[in-house]
């Protein structure tokens, strides 16, 4: 059992001390059922360290426009919870990248919360990422996620305390996932990392100390990414990659186009 | 046994609780402290009266409808009169209570959400009161069939703004209107329009507007020197009915009657009777019945009443369902309109279309009462908003 967990943990272990860990977020389904599967083979082949495989919702209240997108998508291609399963199932038959389902806590709930959390680790999930299901909520999955080997990855933001970091270190497992700015997911402009985002940063160096800690929200370049996560363990993309798919599906070569810029992100312009 | 839910983390039953992004969290603790010191505080609950009394035009009449009595020639029918608010709904009760608590907390900025716009219109009405800068989310749907309202709220000075996502409508304009407040969180307060939403709102909105069921009891005890036998109200979030009941829930001889819009029919999927149809699941921050899928995605409520369009309903409802306090029933858009044409003719009142679903409900309740009984049914709201759905449904 110990081993299944040891995918996400091993990642950071073995991370050299000057590499980002690289965690890039796709919805399940996006932009077509057929992709999803070489997509993750292929995000990893160019760089990702860690998948975190949307579960698409029909009203994700926290993301912005591009994820509205993506997910309404899926769900207009018919992903169900069991197609995201058999994706994770097919991926694992190659690969050990450290999978992470991350969704809205409705269609968990409404596929049962025990069932969920033992199919997911049948299919060889590693952790779960529910944003709404804060740690006033968490009882809702904690037990059943702890029973399968699901490490449950909660989020910090600039408005949360310190006091609070300090337990949601303590009740994380895996990483713990900062949001540097207030407000919803996507690709935002901005050159300069702002003072306030800085103070944040030391300030979940400060208090998440037993968990490596990921920043998203907004990056979309390696530039981006190295800057924001200076003094952290790695950084997360998503909005930035629909964009991408968005902008070249389904011409010929948008899976080039894509891969390419995964690479960038990751390793920077070769 | 005394009723008192919620719990201190916003539960009544299993429903409920605080099911939101970290980033709200911090906004949830501040309201939840700002409103348990205006509890014990007389200046504020002084003046949250004082507006009620004098801005809002509280209390409202409890009429007794005599010619709909005679209608049904059973028990007495009266009306508890919340037409009679400023600006035509009980929704004003919330939204006084609600900015009072903003201004308290030093906030300069006001979002709401809006189905029929009569949320919509009582918040940008505050907001113009008190001089605060106010953005209302609503679906472009809803603002198409409810023209008149989207044009009081931009005279009023508030910044409409059209949601295009989903279904157009409620449920959608309440989606955006969180990703607002988590963008804006620090300086901007989100004045939610039912008793739904994560913990303390369905408590706190609840509180905000128990107004109507006090005054009701007080009122029918002076004209009938006893307590009501039935209390029916319409049920969409469920905010007027949750005010109405709750005062009453101890006193078990008082039976309650919500009533869901059911659309073209409970039994099709052109509904939005949530208790009827819907089971457990997680939407704008509470758990509570909802119509979804199997596989967990929400699915679009149908009524002609734009204010009971929700595929939700709030917990504390769900929770009264469940323990067998309050008893729910649909009614569908057509029993409904034939209800607004019957009141508007008997009673001389024109009702919204939401109230008018529980008007409808008399048909059924009525011919089970006795002469010796009071009825007493929340007349929600007037119906001018919905002048262009009716003329259109009757022509």
């Amino acid at each position: 059992m110990i081993a299944q967990k040891n995918r996400l943990n091993n990642v950071f272990e073995n991370r050299e001390s000057n590499d980002k860990i690289m965690s890039l977020f796709l919805s399940s389904g996006y932009p077509d059922l057929e992709s999803t599967v070489d997509l993750v083979l292929g995000f990893e082949e160019n760089g990702a360290d860690i998948i975190e495989l949307g579960m698409p919702f029909s009203d994700p209240l926290a993301d912005g426009p591009t994820i509205q997108f993506a997910s309404n998508t899926a769900i207009e291609n018919g992903i169900t919870m069991s197609r995201i399963f058999e994706m994770v199932r097919e991926i694992r038959k190659s690969s050990e990248i450290p999978i992470i389902l991350m969704g809205y806590i409705n269609p968990v709930y409404r596929y049962g919360v025990e069932k969920f959390c033992s199919d997911a680790h049948q299919a060889g999930v590693d952790g779960l990422i529910i944003p709404d299901a804060p740690l006033e909520e968490s009882s809702i999955i904690a037990e059943e996620a702890d029973k399968n080997d699901l490490s449950l990855i909660y989020l910090v933001a600039p408005n949360t305390t310190s006091e609070r970091m300090r337990v949601i270190d303590e009740r994380s497992d895996g990483f713990v996932y900062c949001v540097s700015v207030t407000g919803v997911t996507g690709a935002r402009d901005g050159d300069e990392i702002a003072e306030s985002v800085k103070r944040f940063i030391k300030r979940v160096n400060d208090n998440v100390t037993r968990n490596p800690k990921l920043v998203g929200f907004g990056i979309k370049s390696h530039k981006d990414a190295l800057r924001i996560s200076k003094e952290l363990d790695g950084f997360i993309v998503g909005s930035a990659l629909v964009e991408n798919i968005r902008a070249n599906y389904p011409e010929k070569g948008w899976k080039q186009k894509l891969y390419s810029f995964v690479k960038e992100l990751k390793f920077g312009i070769i | 046994m005394k009723y008192t839910a919620p719990t201190k983390q916003g539960y009544f039953g299993k429903y409920g609780g605080k099911f939101v992004p970290e980033i709200l969290i911090p906004a949830l603790e501040e309201l939840e402290v700002a409103y348990e010191e205006t509890q014990g505080d007389p200046e504020f609950q002084k003046e949250y009266h004082a507006l009620l009394q004098e801005y809002v035009g509280r209390p409202t009449k409890l009429t007794f409808a005599d010619r709909l009595t005679d209608h049904y020639g059973k028990a007495k029918i009266y009306l508890k009169r919340e037409d009679l608010c400023h600006t035509g709904a009980h929704k004003i009760n919330n939204a006084i209570g609600q900015i009072l608590l903003a201004k308290k907390m030093g906030k300069k900025r006001i979002i709401a959400e809006t189905g029929a716009g009569q949320h919509g219109v009582a918040t940008a009405t505050v907001c113009a009161k008190f001089g605060l800068e106010c953005v209302v989310y609503m679906g472009a749907e809803d603002m198409e069939r409810q023209k008149l309202n989207v044009e009081r709220m931009k005279l009023l000075g508030t910044d409409v703004r059209p949601v295009s996502s989903g279904s157009k409508t409620l449920k959608d304009a309440t989606n955006e209107a969180i990703r607002d407040w988590v963008t804006n969180v620090e300086d901007t307060f989100y004045i939610i329009g039912s008793v739904v939403g994560p913990h303390p709102y369905p408590m706190m909105t609840r509180n905000f507007h128990r107004v109507i069921g006090d005054e009701t009891r007080r009122q029918l005890q002076e004209k009938e020197g006893r307590l009501p036998d039935y209390l029916m109200a319409c049920v969409g979030g469920g905010s007027n009915a949750i005010g109405f009941f709750y005062p009453f829930i101890d006193d078990e001889s008082v039976k309650m009657i919500g009533i869901e819009a059911a659309g073209l029919g409970s039994e099709t999927d052109q509904t939005a009777a949530t208790l009827t149809i819907g089971t457990p699941g997680i939407l704008h921050g509470s758990l509570s019945y909802l119509l979804h899928s199997n596989e967990g995605q929400i699915q679009l409520a149908h009524s002609i009443s734009a204010g009971l369009d929700y595929p939700g309903i709030g917990p504390e409802h769900a929770y009264l369902h469940d323990i067998k306090r309050v008893s729910y029933h649909g009614v569908t858009d057509d029993d409904a309109m034939a209800a607004v044409k019957r009141t508007s003719e008997l009673e001389g009142i024109i009702p919204a279309i939401e109230t008018a679903h529980a008007l409808a409900h008399l048909e059924t309740l009525m011919p089970s009462t006795k002469k010796d009984e009071v009825v007493v049914l929340n007349c929600s709201g007037r119906g001018d908003k919905d002048m262009t759905t009716i003329a259109n449904y009757f022509s």
